[in-house]
């Protein structure tokens, strides 16, 4: 084979992804006094991270002071139908308060309460207002907040430079290092690491609705499994139930949970307010069962219970997906948001401005004037990559993850806001457990040459290849037959179609041919991510294959039910032998202390 | 479907605008049209995006001359049959075709001087009027697209400026640091020296093309350069900075 020149470097810890979570890392495992670098696909600046908008969960009491750790804990596994890692929670909620001041002293400026606190605001699932937030862009002031702070420690940035590979000793089962190549010329990088963050986000790009950017391919998922990493819970993925549905161009971008918390509520197109038809009985009694009740609880959570507008996301994308099929959809088959006839126009800019100008500009709609027409949109992985609570350390000894690409947390739905916290909670962790990691570890591992011979015959095969399909074309036939096949309502049959399928790509992915040549080419960056997108989406059908009930993120039509058995089983999914396998393991009960904060009353 | 002729810079700066007959569909925006182009005509067509709802300020391109981010220019806009012309930003050495090497931006990031809190209330918490936030959060809405950088005269014209200009990004940057109210070091307009200031002319052609909606000019630049210039005519401060000037001279 052809001999490629290989760029090398060396850190202590290498951080792979800069959004929330990966910035949190690289700033904590610095403090560490460990040489750190970070590697990201795009610019950076650019992650995901920096378009969440409504806000960051975190029980400070700065508007009720009744909340605390435990409710937003109860909160989260209730959410989570049960099936969280429980001590993730309990470290989530109880870390969140402290993780936003730390935003706030490193600059970040939050909206304010009349005293001056922080403010926070309602959101879906959670029994307090209790998101910190900047109108709603929360997402662009966490992440220019840690990117400055990044900066200003000099911390070293590798933007615009992929990694394909991660490399494993596998004696120890311990990482080595990472393969990468640069997006501007396609030169190659290598790097030897004592440990890993990967911090690489989402999956939804294997969708054809999803609010995810063309970085949510998730790389991180794929190759940690590749390196021998246990997953976890890659049946629940989360549908949020507004995204846009029209004009096309823009079907599947956010609209954000803060215009229920604000205020906003889903209508059919005969006006109703359908939520109050889709109470789950978990919920009863804590939500409202009348308009008035719920637009009293909106003045003072005291005079009443919530609305159903703001039930857990899964309930809500449910919801919407029954009204459309029942032909009560709007005009271009999603449902009404409406805030305009119950909050004033200024009301309306000054909380949600980017949702004014998002439909505005792009939709010609004015949304202080007329409904948003909504839908159901793929916009988040619960399933990851399965950590130690503690650490954050995977399967693999020093391959550490946080933020999206982790799983656990969220169980089988995650609740909005739950994510920004997430993300510099066990962010924060991974970074300090890398560091310890890494401090105990003498020397760099060696990398098998084999394994990086192999790694770029791959990463060269599409230029090598002819007369195969673009890579285009593959991408949007996997997205096409996701959406059909393991969308929202699942089914036995359509999940095998799914998986057959699966295997006609993989083969097709293996002609896969592109044009031109290794500078800055979109077209082979794309031909090489479908290898971990083909990965992932078999991931996630075999699991859902084997979640045999429904519950939160995961709704069989040919198992309506949740049940008992399997909320109490959390599904492994690992490489063996090249193979991926899955299989069920019991979820770890939590101590009494905290079971009994679930005892109703 | 209506076809557009789109006329796309190919290439490096050696290339060429070569034209393209694409379909689009009205209610599609022109990183539409061009992802349509990428993925049948041209296919390894370079260009950024991510969010693809003007919150990223990664699409930033010249569209038919005019500094945009291409999420948000809608193909209503445009008259069927009407030529578009799509260049790469002009201030930025060109990688390929719609990529700019945007490097210089991040060098001057890591100029600004950081941002250092003053202590917490005794409670452990800070405590700040949404009123005084204000301009604060407008300065924090930057997506970092760099078009008010490609449009700036100072640097467009004279790329031998970039030593000693940040631009007005960094400008916008500087000011948000500075009129923090919890920023400690804020009244010291010695942090405001060495950035350029008064290389701008107030043209104010930053501020139309924010697409974020920043009144560059007026909220960032003129307060800055206020302050400065009070700084200047105030003989303690003059007489202070000479005597720091000389410390760190050491
Ligand atoms: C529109 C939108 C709105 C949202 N709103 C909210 C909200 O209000 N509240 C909330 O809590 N959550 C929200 N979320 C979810 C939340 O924003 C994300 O889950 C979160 O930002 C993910 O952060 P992360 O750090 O895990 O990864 P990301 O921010 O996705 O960053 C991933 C990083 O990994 C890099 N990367 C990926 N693959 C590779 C590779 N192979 N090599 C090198 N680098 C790689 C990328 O370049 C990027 O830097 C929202 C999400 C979206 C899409
Ligand atoms: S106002 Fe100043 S910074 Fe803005 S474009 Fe004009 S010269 Fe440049
Ligand atoms: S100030 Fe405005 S134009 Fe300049 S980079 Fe920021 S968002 Fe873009
Ligand atoms: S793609 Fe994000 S601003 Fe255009």
């Amino acid at each position: 084979m052809t001999d490629y020149e290989i760029e090398e470097h060396e850190y202590d810890v290498l951080v792979i992804g800069a959004g929330g979570a990966g910035l949190r890392a690289a700033i904590e495992s610095l403090a560490f006094g460990c040489s750190t670098a970070i590697v990201c696909k795009s610019l950076f600046g650019k992650a995901h991270t920096v378009m969440a908008e409504g806000g960051m969960a975190a029980a400070m009491g700065n508007v009720y002071e009744e909340d605390n750790w435990k409710v937003h804990f109860r909160d989260t596994m209730r959410g989570g139908k049960m099936l969280n890692n429980w001590r993730m929670a309990q470290i989530h909620a109880q870390e969140a308060p402290d993780r936003v001041l730390e935003l706030e002293e490193w600059g970040a400026l939050f909206d304010r309460t009349e005293d001056g606190l922080i403010l926070q605001r309602d959101f879906g699932g959670h029994k307090y207002a209790r998101l910190a937030h900047v109108g709603d862009s929360t997402g662009l002031e966490m992440l220019r907040t840690e990117q400055q702070k990044a900066a200003s420690l000099g911390i070293k940035v590798f933007s615009e430079c992929t990694i394909n590979r991660l490399m494993v000793d596998k004696k120890t089962n311990s990482i080595s290092g990472a393969l990468g190549y640069w997006r501007e010329k396609g030169n190659l990088i290598k790097f030897k690491a004592k440990a890993i963050i990967i911090a690489t986000g989402g999956l939804g790009k294997m969708y054809a609705i999803t609010s995810n950017s063309w970085e949510g391919t998730g790389d991180g998922h794929a190759m940690a499994m590749m390196a021998g990493a246990e997953m976890v819970d890659m049946e629940f993925v989360q549908f949020h139930p507004t995204g846009m549905v029209w004009p096309p161009s823009v079907k599947g971008i956010l609209v954000t949970e803060g215009v229920r918390g604000d205020g906003g509520t889903l209508r059919n197109s005969t006006d109703k307010r359908f939520m109050f038809n889709y109470i789950p009985e978990m919920f009863a009694s804590e939500t409202a069962s009348t308009e008035d009740e719920a637009d009293s609880w909106y003045e003072d959570h005291s005079l009443g219970r919530r609305t159903p507008d703001l039930l857990p996301r899964d309930e809500v994308a449910r919801a919407i997906n029954s009204e459309v099929k029942a032909g009560r959809g709007s005009p271009h088959g999603g449902v009404f948001l409406d805030i305009a006839s119950r909050r004033s126009p200024e009301y309306i800019q000054k909380r949600l401005p980017s949702m004014y100008h998002q439909f505005k500009q792009l939709a010609g709609v004015d949304i202080t004037k007329e409904p948003m027409e909504v839908g159901p949109t793929c916009h988040y992985a619960m399933g990851g990559i399965k950590v130690n609570a503690e650490t954050a350390q995977s399967s693999v000894n020093g391959l550490f993850a946080a933020g999206e690409v982790a799983g656990g947390l969220h169980g089988a739905n995650r609740l909005g806001g739950n994510s920004l916290s997430d993300l510099v909670v066990f962010g924060r962790r991974a970074g300090k457990g890398a560091a310890d990691y890494a401090k105990n570890t003498e020397s760099f591992l060696p990398i098998d040459q084999i394994e990086i011979d192999k790694a770029i015959q791959n990463m060269m095969m599409p230029f090598d290849n002819s007369n195969g399909e673009n890579p285009y074309t593959i991408h949007k036939e996997l997205q096409d037959s996701m959406q059909k096949l393991a969308g929202i309502i699942r089914t036995e049959e359509e999940l095998v179609q799914m998986l057959s399928k699966v295997e006609d790509l993989k083969k097709k992915m293996l002609s896969v041919t592109v044009e031109g040549n290794r500078w800055f080419n979109p077209g082979w960056h794309l031909a090489l991510d479908l290898e971990f997108m083909l990965t992932n989406a078999e991931s996630l059908v075999r699991a859902a294959i084997e979640r045999k009930e429904s519950r939160g993120g995961h709704t069989r039509d040919d198992y309506p039910e949740a049940s008992k058995k399997f909320g109490e089983i959390n599904f492994i999914i690992k490489q063996v032998n090249g193979s991926i396998k899955v299989e069920p393991r019991q979820s770890d009960s939590m101590p009494d202390e905290l079971a009994e904060l679930f005892k109703d009353k | 479907m209506p076809l557009v002729d789109l006329k796309v810079w190919r290439g490096d700066d050696n290339g060429e605008y070569i034209s393209y007959l694409v379909e689009y569909d009205e209610g599609e925006v022109i990183l539409d049209v061009v992802h349509r182009l990428q993925s049948t005509d041209a296919q390894d067509l370079a260009v950024r995006w991510n969010c693809k709802a003007g919150k990223c300020g990664s699409c930033s391109a010249e569209v038919n001359g005019k500094p945009s981010l291409m999420c948000m220019q809608r193909m209503v806009n445009f008259t069927p049959g009407e030529e578009i012309i799509i260049s790469p930003m002009k201030t930025f050495p060109l990688i390929k075709d719609l990529v700019t090497d945007v490097s210089w931006n991040y060098e001057n990031a890591r100029k600004v001087p950081a941002f250092s809190p003053k202590k917490v209330d005794t409670d452990g918490k800070h405590r700040m009027q949404q009123v005084d936030i204000e301009r604060g959060q407008e300065f924090h809405q930057c997506i970092e697209c760099y078009l008010c950088q490609d449009v700036c005269h100072v640097i467009r014209d004279h790329p031998e400026n970039k030593d000693n200009f940040v631009g007005p990004r960094f400008f916008v940057q500087i000011a948000s640091v500075n009129m923090h109210p919890l920023e400690s070091a804020s009244q010291k307009p010695s942090a405001l020296y060495g950035f350029g200031l008064d290389y701008c002319n107030i043209t104010k052609c930053c501020t139309e093309v924010c697409p974020a909606g920043i009144k560059i000019t007026d909220n960032a630049i003129i307060p800055l350069k206020e302050r400065l210039v009070d700084d200047k005519y105030d003989p303690v401060r003059w007489l202070g900075r000479i005597i720091s000037k000389g410390k760190s001279g050491k």
